[in-house]
């Protein structure tokens, strides 16, 4: 495996291959002295078209312990924000001698153009692309379920997820129901008809208008962002009218099955989406999956740069 | 004894009967094996098909504004490769084509380039801002005589707008060329709507866009008495409303691009933007119709919409490229294999298509006239048994941006013929043009 652009790039036993390597990783973090050599000499580029904060420091914070070299490229006061293309940012990076490049781009598909050109040879890694996938989100994600709900099997059979919002301009959605149901999970999209994409039909998930009826069969609620500007693009009537239909507060979590837990990617809009009662709840994991995503980017850039997963067991 | 400038030996005519054209002092002079005299040039016609000129009614040739995409002379040779002797360069240039002195100068530099006729397309309003109208008299009544007037790239979005250019064209019997896509349903749209865009998360276009325009112009038609025709159709339901207005007796005709016979949206899997195309291209079922609906006369024309772009437009993320892909010197190939090679259209069905209907619709005289003593000699010569390989670094195009790059096509163009002279000859554009 030399790039991750798409979940659909893996196979399930690569899939698990990489949540295990992320559990061994995920010790290592845990101990006193929290690096390993293994990139040593290695140049991972962090080139971020787009403003992200939680997801580029998670990476450079995974580069960092497997003890690559780590460089930044940021949209603002880079040669990007002067109208650079994507040709020549791949051409300048790769005469710098990148042995991967980390990308978050707003334009879907970024990521594969970047690896399907001759502009660079290195490894790429997708770091969401406009609203196309988001891989290694997907991954930390699936990783954080089966710790909290796997039941000690490696994947996710058996359970339900509920994943709530703008599944039409959400990377995090089209990313975790390709790798959940390929996990085993049955997953269900729950949202208003106007933020469901038409042509869902074939996608490996059920739909549903109704949180209320589906929230008491799930095992895990993932909350998705809703970004300030569809408030003006009429999707929904207005925030109040979302939130009371579509918004995961006490009232609701209350139908939750018990050990049922709630995820939400990142950045919330605390009152919109989620209350804060929720998102400060024991049922809340949003936390630990941005510690769980350090362990799986880390694994990620093992398993593409160091050559194959990290054998379960080995130190 | 009689003297000719060119025979052609040996070959079919579109109704597949064989024969020998003579061609001298720019008219067919002989249609038959009655010619005893001595040509000049003898063309082995054997295996070969002889059809009017190719007619385009929709092309792009980006002069003035962007020759760095595109000239008159460089579009104008794409397409005596093709097999066109005449081609329609539309109004969205730089300046727009909206003024008898725009119009004048893109059909002088058609002149100039001598290689085929280049017939401008007025825009219908001002700057192709879609509020007022252009001066469509004056262009009509220029140098130019231009008959075909269209916005396209934007759609006449306005119905009030659209009601008042068609009723306008009536005095001197022209026609809108309506490019059919709302505005508004579109906004930022990428590709058409349907699952591969859900799954590729790439802003769909939706046939509806298309549809309820379409829907509305022959309405508008019928209700002023005007004339309509119908840019590149995509869609099967666009077949539909147009198959139902025909029968109602709407003066509407539709064209299709070859790239929509042939090409479908999975292709934007590969988020190559050189499959980035305005209307987008649509789903098998929908290929299906566009392709019956062709053979049915339900869609009266192919048109090739090329659209030429710089490498740097196709080069880089898809929601940055521009729309729009080559099409000029690949038409005729993409036809025969999705008409042809099929079996669901003849020679006689490509001519009419290709040429006797673009040229009736735009009012060309001396296109798509029939084979016969004495019509002007704008003639292509097709060998249809052999099979050629699309190189993108080998169009006759500025630009490269051809979908079909390394794709095996059937159908070798040997000859066209505009005005009596070989202007393209066995992979040869005549660099005297057609004087």
């Amino acid at each position: 495996m030399k790039h991750l652009l798409s979940i659909s790039d893996l196979s399930k036993p690569e899939a698990i291959s990489i949540l295990d390597t992320a559990t061994e990783l995920a010790r290592v973090s845990d101990g006193a002295v929290k690096k390993l050599p293994t990139l040593r000499g290695r140049t991972i580029v962090n080139l971020f078209a787009e403003d992200s904060t939680r997801t580029r420091i998670s990476f450079e914070a995974a580069a960092k312990r497997l003890s690559a070299d780590v460089i930044n490229f940021s949209a603002k006061g880079s040669s990007l924000s002067k109208g650079e293309s994507l040709k020549d940012t791949a051409m300048t990076l790769q005469a710098m001698g990148a042995d991967a490049v980390v990308i978050r781009h707003p334009a879907s598909g970024a990521a594969q153009r970047l690896a399907d050109s001759e502009w660079m040879s290195g490894s790429v890694v997708n770091a969401g692309d406009g609203t196309h996938e988001h891989p290694s989100q997907a991954l930390l994600d699936a990783f954080t379920i089966r710790k909290h709900l796997g039941m000690g099997g490696s994947d996710l059979s058996g359970l339900n997820v509920a994943i709530v919002g703008d599944i039409l301009h959400s990377r995090v959605a089209r990313s975790n129901v390709l790798l959940l149901s390929m996990l085993g999970a049955k997953v269900t999209l729950v949202a208003p008809p106007t933020l469901l994409p038409v042509g869902i039909q074939n996608w490996p998930a059920t739909v549903s208008y109704d949180f209320d009826a589906v929230i008491p069969h799930v095992d895990v609620v993932m909350m998705l962002r809703v970004q300030q500007e569809r408030m003006s693009d009429l999707f929904f009537p207005n925030a109040r009218e979302y939130s009371r239909y579509f918004g995961l507060n006490g009232e609701r979590m209350a139908n939750m099955k018990s050990g049922a837990i709630v995820m939400h990617p990142g950045p919330m809009n605390r009152g919109l989406e989620i209350s804060a009662e929720v998102a400060d709840s024991a049922r809340s994991v949003i936390t630990e999956q941005v510690t769980n995503g350090v362990s799986v980017r880390m694994a990620i850039l093992y398993v593409l740069l160091a050559g194959g997963a990290l054998e379960v067991g080995s130190n | 004894m009689t003297t000719a400038d060119f025979l052609i030996k040996g070959a079919s005519l579109p109704d597949g009967k064989k024969a020998d054209i003579s061609i001298s002092n720019g008219v067919i002079s002989s249609v038959g094996s009655g010619f005893k005299g001595e040509a000049q040039t003898v063309i082995d016609g054997k295996d070969c098909v002889v059809l009017p000129g190719l007619v385009d009614l929709h092309t792009h040739l980006r002069e003035p504004g962007r020759e760095d995409a595109e000239t008159v002379l460089s579009g104008s040779s794409a397409g005596v490769k093709g097999g066109f002797t005449a081609v329609s360069a539309m109004a969205n240039t730089s300046p727009v084509a909206d003024t008898a002195g725009v119009v004048e100068q893109v059909y002088r530099l058609g002149q100039e380039a001598g290689l085929l006729d280049v017939f401008p397309i007025g825009a219908v309003t001002q700057g192709l801002k879609g509020e007022s109208l252009s001066e469509i008299g004056a262009m009509a009544d220029s140098v130019a005589r231009v008959r075909v007037f269209s916005d396209d790239g934007n759609c006449v979005s306005d119905p009030l707008v659209m009601r008042r250019a068609l009723e306008y064209i009536k005095k001197f019997g022209g026609v809108i060329a309506q490019h059919a896509q709302d505005p508004r349903m579109t906004i930022g749209s990428q590709m058409n709507e349907g699952e591969i865009s859900a799954r590729l998360g790439l802003k769909g276009w939706p046939a509806v866009a298309e549809e309820a325009i379409i829907a509305r112009d022959v309405l508008l038609a019928d209700h002023v008495k005007s004339r309509l025709h119908i840019c590149h159709l995509t869609t099967a339901g666009g077949v539909e409303i147009i198959r139902w207005a025909k029968a109602r007796g709407i003066d509407v005709t539709a064209e299709v691009t070859p790239h929509h016979l042939l090409l479908t949206d999975d292709l934007a899997s590969s988020y190559d933007p050189v499959y980035k195309v305005n209307p987008p291209l649509r789903t098998e079922s929908d290929v299906h119709a566009l392709r019956e609906a062709l053979a049915d006369g339900t869609i009266d024309i192919v048109a090739t919409d090329h659209a030429p772009h710089p490498t740097e437009s196709k080069e880089c993320e898809w929601q940055e490229a521009a729309f729009g892909m080559l099409g000029l010197e690949t038409a005729l190939s993409i036809v025969q294999k999705t008409m042809i090679d099929t079996g669901l259209m003849n020679w006689l069905q490509v001519a009419d298509r290709m040429s006797i209907a673009p040229a009736r619709i735009g009012g060309y005289e001396n296109h798509g006239q029939p084979l016969v003593v004495g019509s002007i000699a704008n003639l292509v010569v097709i060998n249809p048994t052999k099979k050629w390989t699309v190189d993108r670094d080998l169009v006759l195009s500025k630009s490269s941006n051809t979908p079909y790059h390394g794709h095996e096509l059937p159908g070798v163009i040997t000859h066209t013929f505009f005005k009596g002279k070989a202007t393209y000859s066995n992979g040869i554009v005549s660099s005297t043009g057609g004087k």
